[in-house]
């Protein structure tokens, strides 16, 4: 009797995780669809799956130098963004979870503050600041653009890691006479591992998906994927099926990094603060 | 946790705030003084005060813009929390089916967002899009670009679509880091499964709901590129939101002035609102004065 | 209330077990009576708490019943086997105050709230809980939340049983004393059947009235604790009971063709030993069987002497050995010495008033006499009686 009402709930249970999960893969597995058809096919009758199923759109992508560019340049001020933010926000996160000095409280406020700036604000500020310096179109604009958010949301998610790391360890790895870099690299890093794959998914995510600082601040040289999809709007209409294929191949990279921190999100989701 | 006072800290903190001090504060030091000035050109410009901010106060289309803004960020929160607990609640605990869930349920947070636009427009077109066509074979007229009530419902579905993952995730995690004891002690106690998420999983899931809530009404708060993709604001502005009439604002009509005025305002209206939740949240957590009377 | 028995019970935590190594519960029968206080007492690691969780249904065995009243119970979950829990760390409901922490049990079953109310002020008043009533129970210290999760159990006055799992382990030394006397006196009021896990032989014996001794997934002795004490059924009980344990001696035979004829010498660790008819038989007729014999006896029953006069003819002394002081341990109203003589150690409890002082030098000779009817003769590590 127990056990009929059980398996009558885990059924329940499996067939609605079940109808979200088809939820949130319809609209991509329409957009795959799309991208192995041709333009005509996709204009004419509506097909579940590609009737002649084509490579031509990604071909497309891969042999043109202005498509496959701009992937390159979004990984690339990605990349440096990663490793900017985490450069400075892992000194400043070790000094907030661990000392308290003048300001730190209001600073660290002010820096959350960052966070919830609109990047529409920044807009016309970033493009008069950038040119001026010479900037302007390079991969490091962008990368340092993105900073804006990334290091804030770098500080926070690293302090609350690192505060769950005792502070005796600390101590004790001074007192057997490291070095504060050496312990720094070789004790604290490892301990917080899963605290920094976590931060790295979330900086990798926000530069990823960002559009409006990355298309204003660059123009030819370091134009983001994001930007250089807007060629497929031409005067005869929409190239869907270039569109659909260079849509795909920007998801790919996020699937990657996710597989990679699988085991880190179940428990690092939380940001050390559960 | 007590720490060590130590001003010395401040040197480690010194390159992050070198770093966002050149990309916040000589930005936003441009936006306080645009926004009290009034730009000709490089060489002749006015000092106006306040005037700026009075005339975005009072500008109707940007006042409707604040609503729309309003209502679409609480749409969104009202139906993503309790969807993104369900979800949460759902996701299996073990084995190849939860990496495999977890991948895929993160799959929208990592597309970028004006692919996230591309994705629906495809995808509720009438013509290719298969939602779009579906709807229109089961008899409703569902169409975007003319029916202001189908482009807001769209962008919301969208933005759940979007986002209700990060809510999902975020109490996942949270529930992950409830002991076992926990829901032991509970079936001893024989509680319902109701008593259990109202007494157990959910006083746990507080801390996370607060991440989650904020940075869902902070990123719904500052949306532009999927409804710039989707619907381009239209039909009408029944889907333009604040940033998107700041960045036309700003960029097309290069109205600088009344532009980095109204960024201001956009900025504190956030920062007012993500201070006042947290503190009515942290005010809602502290213990009761003792010696209220249960008889 | 009721009986719980258990009967062939087994259980292993692995899906396919292959040998004796994988079960943490190994075949037992057991039968716990109506309305008794019972300790279940083992190092950790022994299946315990496991056990414990059979009990309650939090864990379906591998094989083997639960049976409370002689209807087997296996497939009712544990909301519905009406028994209590208390874990070994602390589970509060964070956002409950304290009174609705206590009254959670009894209005799941939708108790009348008089009734509620009277019960939650009984337990409160007994575990002095009252003053922090209203409290909410994040706010507690950790053995205030102890108390309001044993309370929990508490509070419900029909169940079958409270179970116990090492509940006071987070509670500091002085607060362990009065919840212990609290627990007791609640038991006598109530009569309810409780078993209470701990890996301390002195909060089992204290708190219950008879002890089950647990080792390698087994209930090793099931008794009274003057019986362990006194009559250990098995070495390990001999070890864990007691402070310091049993000493324990390994016979053999030595002498002439170690083949167990007569007339071969009879040595303890290498020791010969003098020993009465009845005890030389038994001891060769265990070593017909199997090597493992051992002698065993409580320090408290070894006798030392400095000068021991060897009365002839007094049966009641079973075997004489000179050993040499090796260390000795003063702990206030008596000592540990530690005795040795070539692989031979042994140790002895002396008390205030023995005519050895207990800082004894080392090195010092001593005279030891073993009490027959102390002794314990284990096969194979279980016990054998002997009929002097």
């Amino acid at each position: 009797m127990a056990e009929v009402t059980r398996k009558g709930f885990v059924l329940r249970r499996t067939l609605l995780m079940a109808a979200y999960l088809v939820f949130v893969l319809l609209p991509i597995y329409w957009l795959v669809n799309m991208s192995l058809q041709s333009n005509s096919e996709i204009l004419g009758e509506l097909t579940l799956w590609p009737q002649q199923l084509t490579w031509a759109n990604y071909a497309r992508i891969f042999t043109d130098s202005s498509w496959y560019m701009g992937y390159v340049n979004s990984i690339i001020y990605v990349l440096m963004n990663m490793a900017i933010s985490m450069a400075v926000a892992l000194p400043a996160a070790y000094a907030f979870s661990r000392y308290s000095f003048i300001g730190d409280k209001h600073l660290f406020f002010w820096l959350l503050t960052n966070m919830m700036a609109p990047p529409a604000v920044f807009l016309l500020p970033y493009f008069q600041l950038y040119y001026t310096v010479g900037l302007f179109d390079t991969h490091i604009a962008v990368a340092l653009a993105h900073c804006l958010f990334n290091i804030p949301l770098a500080v926070w998610i690293l302090e609350g890691f690192m505060s769950s790391v005792p502070r005796e360890i600390d101590e004790t790895a001074f007192i057997d006479g490291y070095s504060f870099p050496r312990f720094f690299v070789r004790v604290f890093l490892p301990l917080i591992r899963s605290g920094i794959g976590v931060t790295l998914f979330f900086l990798f995510m926000f530069s990823w998906v960002e559009l409006l600082l990355a298309r204003t601040l660059t123009s030819t040289e370091a134009q983001p994927i994001a930007s250089v999809m807007t060629r497929t709007q031409t005067a005869s209409g929409i190239d869907w099926g270039t569109l659909a294929a260079a849509g795909v191949l920007t998801i790919v990279p996020g699937i990657l990094v996710v597989f990679f921190v699988r085991h880190h999100i179940a428990r690092g989701f939380a940001l050390g603060r559960t | 946790m007590n720490k060590v006072r130590n001003n010395r800290a401040w040197w480690l903190i010194l390159p992050m705030l070198a770093l966002v001090a050149f990309s916040a504060i000589i930005p936003l030091m441009t936006v306080v003084n645009y926004s009290v000035q009034d730009v000709f050109d490089p060489h002749t410009r006015f000092f106006t005060g306040t005037e700026w901010f009075v005339q975005m106060l009072n500008d109707p289309s940007l006042q409707a813009a604040l609503l729309r803004q309003f209502g679409f960020s609480l749409t969104i929160l009202a139906i993503e929390v309790p969807l993104g607990i369900g979800i949460a609640l759902l996701m299996p605990k073990r084995g190849w089916q939860a990496s495999a869930v977890l991948i895929l349920v993160t799959l929208p947070l990592l597309i970028p967002w004006n692919v996230v636009g591309s994705i629906w427009q495809i995808f509720t077109r009438g013509d290719i899009g298969l939602m779009g066509w579906s709807l229109r074979e089961v008899g409703y007229a569902y169409n975007i670009t003319s029916s202001p009530l189908d482009a807001w419902l769209t962008i919301v579905l969208m933005d759940v679509w979007h986002w209700t993952s990060l809510i999902a995730l975020l109490c996942y995690s949270g529930l992950r880091a409830i002991p076992e004891a926990y829901y032991q002690a509970a079936r001893i106690d024989r509680a319902s499964r109701w008593a259990i998420f109202r007494y157990i999983q959910l006083p746990k899931l507080t801390n996370v709901l607060v991440i989650g809530v904020l940075l869902r009404f902070m990123h719904s708060f500052m949306i532009y590129a999927e409804p710039f993709v989707l619907t381009g604001g239209g039909p009408g502005n029944s889907t333009t939101f604040l940033s998107q009439s700041l960045a036309v604002m700003a960029t097309a009509q290069f109205d600088v002035g009344p532009a980095a005025a109204f960024s201001l305002i956009y900025f504190l209206i956030i920062l007012l609102v993500c201070w006042v939740f947290y503190t009515l949240i942290m005010n809602m957590q502290k213990d009761r004065v003792p010696g209220g009377d249960h008889g | 209330m009721a009986e719980i028995t258990l009967s062939q019970l087994a259980h292993s935590y692995q899906a396919q077990p292959s040998g004796e190594a994988d079960y943490a519960i190994r075949r037992m029968d057991h039968v716990w009576e109506e309305g008794g206080a019972y300790a279940l007492l083992g190092p950790s690691g022994c299946g315990k708490s496991t056990l414990l969780n059979i009990i309650s249904g939090l864990l379906a065995p591998s094989s083997g019943e639960v049976l409370f009243n002689g209807r087997r119970v296996n497939e009712l979950p544990p909301e519905e086997r009406n028994i209590a829990q208390v874990f070994q760390f602390p589970v509060v409901y964070d956002t409950m105050t304290v009174y609705d922490n206590l009254a959670f049990p009894l209005r799941n079953v939708k108790t009348p709230e008089e009734t509620v109310r009277q019960r939650v002020m009984e337990v409160a008043d007994s575990l002095d809980l009252v003053a922090q009533l209203d409290r909410k129970a994040r706010n507690l210290t950790a053995d205030e939340k102890q108390k309001v999760s044993m309370g929990r159990g508490l509070v419900r006055d029909d169940v079958t049983a409270i179970l116990f799992d090492e509940p006071l382990t987070v509670i500091d030394p002085q607060l362990k004393f009065k919840l212990r006397r609290k627990l007791k006196e609640i038991h006598q009021r109530f009569a309810v059947t409780m078993i209470y896990v701990t890996h301390d032989q002195l909060e089992a014996s204290t708190f219950a009235d008879r002890i089950a001794v647990m080792y390698d997934g087994q209930i090793v002795q099931f008794g009274t604790p003057q019986e362990l004490f006194e009559r250990p059924t098995h070495t390990f009980v001999g070890y864990f009971i007691g402070s310091p344990g049993m000493n324990f001696m390994s016979m053999a035979l030595q002498g002439e063709g170690a083949d167990g004829e007569e007339g071969d010498e009879l040595v303890a660790d290498g020791q010969s030993l003098v020993l009465s008819q009845a005890w030389q038989q038994a001891v060769r007729k265990a070593l017909a069987q199997t090597d493992n014999v051992k002698l065993g006896i409580r320090p408290e029953f070894v006798e030392l002497a400095v000068e021991m006069v060897d009365e002839e003819g007094d049966d009641r002394v079973e075997a004489f050995l000179t050993m040499v002081v090796e260390h000795s341990q003063d702990l206030g109203t008596y000592a540990i010495f530690t005795l040795q003589r070539d692989d031979l150690r042994l140790k002895a409890r002396v008390e205030e008033g023995h005519p050895l002082p207990f800082d004894v030098a080392p090195g010092t000779e001593v005279r030891v006499r073993f009490p027959a009817q102390r002794f314990g003769l284990y096969v194979d590590e279980y016990r054998w009686e002997v009929e002097a």
